[in-house]
């Protein structure tokens, strides 16, 4: 029996098999069924897809979401490339300590940072006080239970994971070209947004969506930063099945989350190979 | 090319950038040493009460205690199924294994919202809510990718003319797992195995939904004191969270540097 397996079956399928079992038991199992849900809770047809453009509160919820992704994608890139940009062109021993930070503020437990935001941002907060204390502003600044706050907490924590994708395709174009482009007698900003630019497009795309994707269903940051007033798709989801035990509704806003997730992660793959995105570059 | 100005300026603000990222989190430090008796920041006077009430508090070191526990469960079943999934992915030559592989890497990238609203749905048949089991199953599913990502980054650099050549020389393939292969990809286990930890010590979201009392983490403790805002215990609990961040980061430096001297050494 096992030889005959053997002979159709590579040896190297029973090594994935355990953990490729759990994931589709324990995993994907549960996920199809909130797809499932998401058309038949609480009776079968499209009623929760219907809420989209019936349901004044869930419409702006998503747009609330997608406005805050966009702006924190936007920001975080433009960022990241700053920070890609001048970590290819430093010399070695600073890229290394730049490198350091970087890793480092990735590493930091998202609830460290988040709290810190809370104490940084509060109507008491170190910059209120600070700005009041050397007179640039008489009352304190609304930071938080807005969407500032929201903001400035989401950009903090993507950045990292903006840069890293785009490190690496900087890592890997070819600077001969730019040298090239001087030669011939091309000013610096020509270069730079003639050759250098184009050249890093996948490594922004990439970074673009990955941030993007992250955003979409993030949970911590909008629940504290936010306070309850800024409102977005995962903080709805958690509320709609751990308070008003609606089911259906929760599984339409997934589903729909899951297919944007899947939609972008498929152009991603276009862009790059999407384990140098996860982590190849940071060991 | 002489810098032009433009990228010095750029140079200063990403030191600048840089720093923005690092600093924020540092301020639960003098936070977490102020001697009054809710979140406020010191005037003049430290105290180091808060340090105290952390660890002598049954809650807080039950909760440290209990998320040690899911953690190290966690990091070691996710580095056995992450590791033995690479090395079948890395020898399987099927037109199926990046397909496979890319749906492995789903837990990692799917939002953790829809990940807990997944292990909700199902825990609750199952009875694994709140437990100790339930949680170190969904981390471990959660974690596992880490572990899978580090190991095939090793495995890439193998020179799988090793295993034929052990093969060759009579070994079985049980041996040739341990004695050439194992030894040759440890630097990717081990990062495996300290991202998986770190992943499941510092989870929130899927914890929040499928634990309640018996089991309470650190990271839910924190969630707690900063959803309350006002014992400044959380703070210390920070400081000592970046502190052991620092540490672990400093210990994978130390075995990507150890894995690039092997490299250079198999080279050379």
């Amino acid at each position: 029996m096992t030889n005959v397996l053997r002979k159709y079956v590579s040896p190297g399928w029973l090594l994935v098999a355990p953990f490729l079992a759990l994931v589709v038991l324990l995993y994907l199992g549960p996920i199809l069924n909130i797809l499932w849900l998401s058309v038949t809770e609480p009776q079968p047809g499209l009623q929760n897809f219907e809420k989209l453009v019936t349901s004044d509160t869930i419409a702006r919820i998503i747009w609330t979401t997608v406005r805050i992704c966009v702006v924190t994608t936007a920001f975080s890139v433009m960022l990241g490339y700053c920070i890609a940009y001048a970590m290819v062109h430093a010399h070695q021993k600073q890229q290394h300590l730049m490198l350091t930070l970087l890793l480092v503020s990735f590493w930091i437990s998202i609830l460290v940072r988040t709290f810190s935001w809370l104490m940084l941002l509060g109507r008491n907060g170190l910059v209120n006080n600070g700005l009041e204390a050397i007179g640039v502003i008489a009352e304190p600044i609304a930071f938080m239970r807005n969407e500032l706050g929201v903001l400035i907490g989401m950009v903090h924590y993507m950045v990292p994971y903006a840069v890293l994708p785009m490190l690496v395709n900087m890592q890997t174009l070819d600077t001969r070209v730019m040298s090239a482009s001087r030669n011939l007698g091309a000013s610096g900003q020509q270069t730079f947004f003639r050759i250098y630019l184009p050249m890093t497009k996948p490594g922004v795309v990439a970074a673009s969506l990955l941030v993007f994707i992250l955003s979409l269903g993030f949970y911590v940051t909008p629940a504290v930063l936010g306070g309850g007033k800024v409102l977005m798709v995962a903080e709805y989801i958690s509320v709609q099945l751990l308070v008003t035990l609606k089911w259906g509704t929760a599984a339409m806003l997934a589903s729909l989350m899951l297919f944007g997730v899947l939609a972008m992660l498929y152009l991603m793959s276009k862009f790059m190979k999407l384990s140098t995105v996860f982590g190849g570059s940071t060991s | 090319m002489k810098p032009s100005f433009l990228a010095l300026f750029n140079r200063v603000g990403a030191w600048v950038l840089l720093l923005f990222l690092v600093l924020p989190a540092l301020v639960a430090i003098p936070v977490s040493l102020t001697p009054k008796r809710f979140l406020s920041m010191p005037k003049g006077e430290f105290s180091l009460r808060h340090f105290e009430n952390l660890f002598t508090s049954p809650e807080w070191l039950s909760s440290f205690g209990q998320s040690a526990i899911i953690a190290l469960s966690t990091s070691a079943l996710a580095t056995v199924l992450g590791t033995l999934c690479a090395i079948g992915l890395w020898r399987v030559t099927s037109k199926y294994s990046e397909l496979v592989r890319a749906f492995l890497l789903l837990p990692l990238i799917i939002p953790q919202i829809v990940s807990a609203m997944a292990f909700y749905r199902l825990w609750i048949p199952l009875g694994l809510l709140d437990s100790y089991p339930g949680l170190i199953l969904a981390h471990t599913i959660l974690a596992t990718p880490m572990v899978l990502i580090t190991v095939s980054a090793s495995l890439a650099n193998f020179d799988p003319k090793l295993e034929q050549a052990s093969r060759n020389l009579g070994a079985s393939s049980s041996t040739t797992m341990r004695l050439v292969i194992l030894p040759s990809i440890r630097p990717g286990v081990f990062a495996g195995a300290l991202f998986a930890f770190i992943l499941s010590w510092d989870e929130i979201v899927v914890t929040l939904f499928i634990s309640k009392f018996n089991v309470y983490t650190l990271p839910r403790r924190m969630w707690n004191g900063i959803r309350e805002n006002t014992d400044p215990t959380v703070a210390a609990a920070a400081v000592i969270l970046i502190v052991i961040t620092i540490v672990a980061f400093a210990a994978s430096a130390i075995l990507s540097r150890r894995r690039a001297q092997i490299e250079n050494s198999i080279d050379t």
